[in-house]
């Protein structure tokens, strides 16, 4: 393993007298964290750096670079590709941010009751989030099959419309975006229901008695309580949604039986945009300026983000 | 009195009903996978469900074996969970422990740097990362992974936190009888940070086993793929083997679900203390 050698054997005493205490100090602090600099600078910190290079260069990997200056930013402000995989990335976020906070909320809710079996329920919530993606899409995506999947033929069951009339789900552009939203919603509410939970143990409980002696039911003490209290959760939750949901991708390609080759104008989003302009039309330049789309698009709530906790926290 | 412990015995009615709709909810998919990985691709999609199939085909568990590399797909994907896990538990805690209890120039700065790329997604500066490791000849190779997954700053951040927690003279009395610093991680820091390590560890493990753009993008040699992307690529070849698909699909959760039913308390705790990034 890569323990440091410096750190496993004590200095010897002749090169104590040579060298004055804070040296000494500063060798030992980073010999504990080269193991992890070297790797995190070589391998996260300079691809950074290269990506935002990139996007001011033209380039396909083989041929010497050129600089272009701001020409590849200037081109995504023209690409209807580019600008429909943005609208469709802001789409996909505006569906499953609302979507999944009420589930999750809901969920935290009826299992912070003290009612029995809820530890089990809990946990069975939660075992999708960590349930590996690409199996639990090749289950959704045949439960959502068209004309033979146990939903619609459950739908035709129960409501006698015919198959032919029901929602093609995946299967058809107009609703794969919707079915895409509702298995992320399935996947993730567990996730977020931990961090609800979490949150209404915070909630002072005398507030609730003094909303009792004062008459309240228990839908005004949800209102003017529970979601006041857990304002500082919710915010968290829909900062780390937001962020989640631009960066999607695997989502999309695993819900689809053809892959991303299945992706329509209605499902391409902004990180397959990247993926393909950099590895399929080995556009690299243009592939980082979309990146650093991405890159701004994530700082901005990030930045909301802490500047809010801040006053939360005061 | 009587008419509101009538209220509250309804109102626990509800609850009990939505919590099975919403268990149901969760897993009839999973038992909708069970049950149709026993049966022929014929049979999946009768309607009416069987649920418990009249003759189960558990002979697809052993076709799938032979159909795609399988078993070499659960080793190289045990193989680098493994090592990543490794690495990234030694390099976080370390670098955590030098943050977090000891003086040295450059402490707050580099500690910035570590902080500010958190919030950067890996999909802004993948493409420029592939560029980097194909030129080091890393690309179709396990250590590409490796390299991509084990040193991340969030490790570091969510360890130094807990190591902040340890008392600082707990580190000046070890110092005072002669212990050398990494004497002080490994008698004291470690053994005192069990939930913060557990964490790290258990959702680096299962990062890495379900991690899917990653390897798609560094290996496309069928021998070196891990079970995600071994598995996409059964789907994607045999995509009407409904049958055989959902009993690969079934033996890709199964250790992932071991783990998680063995160790939820860790998994949960560490969800509610951090908010551990998806």
């Amino acid at each position: 393993m890569m323990v440091p050698n410096s750190v496993v054997f004590e200095p010897k005493p002749r090169r104590k007298k040579r060298l004055s205490k804070n040296v000494r100090d500063a060798i030992v602090a980073y010999s504990f964290i080269a193991p992890n600099l070297i790797g995190f600078a070589v391998f996260t910190l300079v691809p950074l750096i290269f990506a935002l290079v990139l996007s001011f260069l033209k380039w396909d990997g083989a041929n010497p670079m050129e600089f272009v200056g701001l020409a590849n930013f200037s081109r995504l402000l023209t690409d209807k590709t580019f600008h429909r995989a943005l609208c469709n990335t802001i789409l996909y976020t505006a569906g499953v941010v609302p979507f999944t906070m009420v589930c999750a909320l809901g969920l935290a809710i009826m299992l912070n009751q003290k009612v029995l079996g809820r530890n089990l329920s809990r946990t069975i919530s939660f075992f999708p989030y960590v349930a590996s993606l690409v199996a639990v899409a090749a289950v959704w995506n045949f439960l959502f099959s068209p004309t033979k999947g146990p939903i619609n033929l459950m739908l035709n069951a129960l409501t006698g419309i015919p198959i032919e009339e029901l929602p093609r789900w995946a299967a058809d552009k107009n609703w794969a975006m919707f079915t895409v939203i509702l298995f992320s919603v399935w996947k993730n509410m567990g996730y977020y229901m931990v961090i609800y939970l979490a949150g209404l143990q915070g909630v002072n409980q005398e507030l609730y008695e003094a909303a009792s002696l004062d008459g309240a039911n228990s839908w005004q003490k949800f209102w003017n309580v529970t979601l006041p209290q857990l304002a500082p959760t919710t915010f968290f939750v829909s900062m780390i949604l937001i962020i989640n949901s631009f960066k999607v991708y695997d989502v999309f390609i695993t819900m689809f039986a053809g892959g991303d080759n299945q992706l329509s104008d209605t499902t391409r989003v902004l990180v397959y945009q990247i993926y393909n302009t950099a590895f399929r039309a080995l556009d690299f330049g243009y592939a980082s300026a979309m990146a650093m789309v991405l890159f701004l698009l994530v700082l901005g709530i990030t930045i909301i983000q802490f500047r809010s906790e801040k006053k939360f926290v005061a | 009195m009587n008419k509101e412990k009538k209220g509250l015995r309804s109102s626990r009615m509800m609850i009990y009903l939505m919590m099975i709709l919403l268990a149901a909810m969760t897993v009839v998919p999973f038992i909708w996978m069970l049950s149709s990985s026993l049966k022929l691709s014929k049979d999946v999609f009768t309607f009416p469900m069987q649920w418990v199939p009249e003759e189960p085909r558990f002979q697809n568990y052993s076709d799938i074996w032979t159909r795609i590399p399988l078993g070499k797909f659960i080793f190289n994907t045990a193989k680098l969970s493994v090592i990543v896990t490794l690495l990234q538990f030694f390099t976080s805690s370390f670098a955590a422990y030098a943050f977090a209890k000891l003086r040295f120039k450059g402490r707050n700065f580099l500690f910035m740097a570590y902080i500010a790329t958190i919030a950067v997604p890996w999909q802004a500066y993948m493409v420029p990362q592939f560029i980097m490791m194909r030129q080091f000849g890393l690309n179709n190779s396990h250590m590409s992974i490796i390299c991509l997954q084990a040193f991340s700053a969030f490790g570091v951040f969510l360890m130094r936190q807990f190591y902040q927690s340890i008392p600082d003279e707990l580190c000046e009395a070890a110092r005072i009888d002669g212990l050398s610093e990494f004497g002080i991680w490994l008698r004291i820091m470690l053994p005192n940070s069990k939930p913060a390590i557990s964490t790290l560890v258990i959702f680096t493990f299962v990062n890495t086993w379900n991690d899917f753009l990653g390897p798609m993008i560094y290996l496309t040699k069928t021998e070196l793929k891990t079970i995600q992307i071994g598995l996409r690529m059964f789907i994607t070849q045999y995509s009407s083997e409904y049958g055989l698909i959902m009993a690969a699909s079934v033996v890709a959760l199964i250790p992932v679900l071991v783990i998680f039913l063995s160790l939820q308390k860790y998994f949960i705790q560490g969800v509610a203390s951090s908010g551990i990034k998806g």
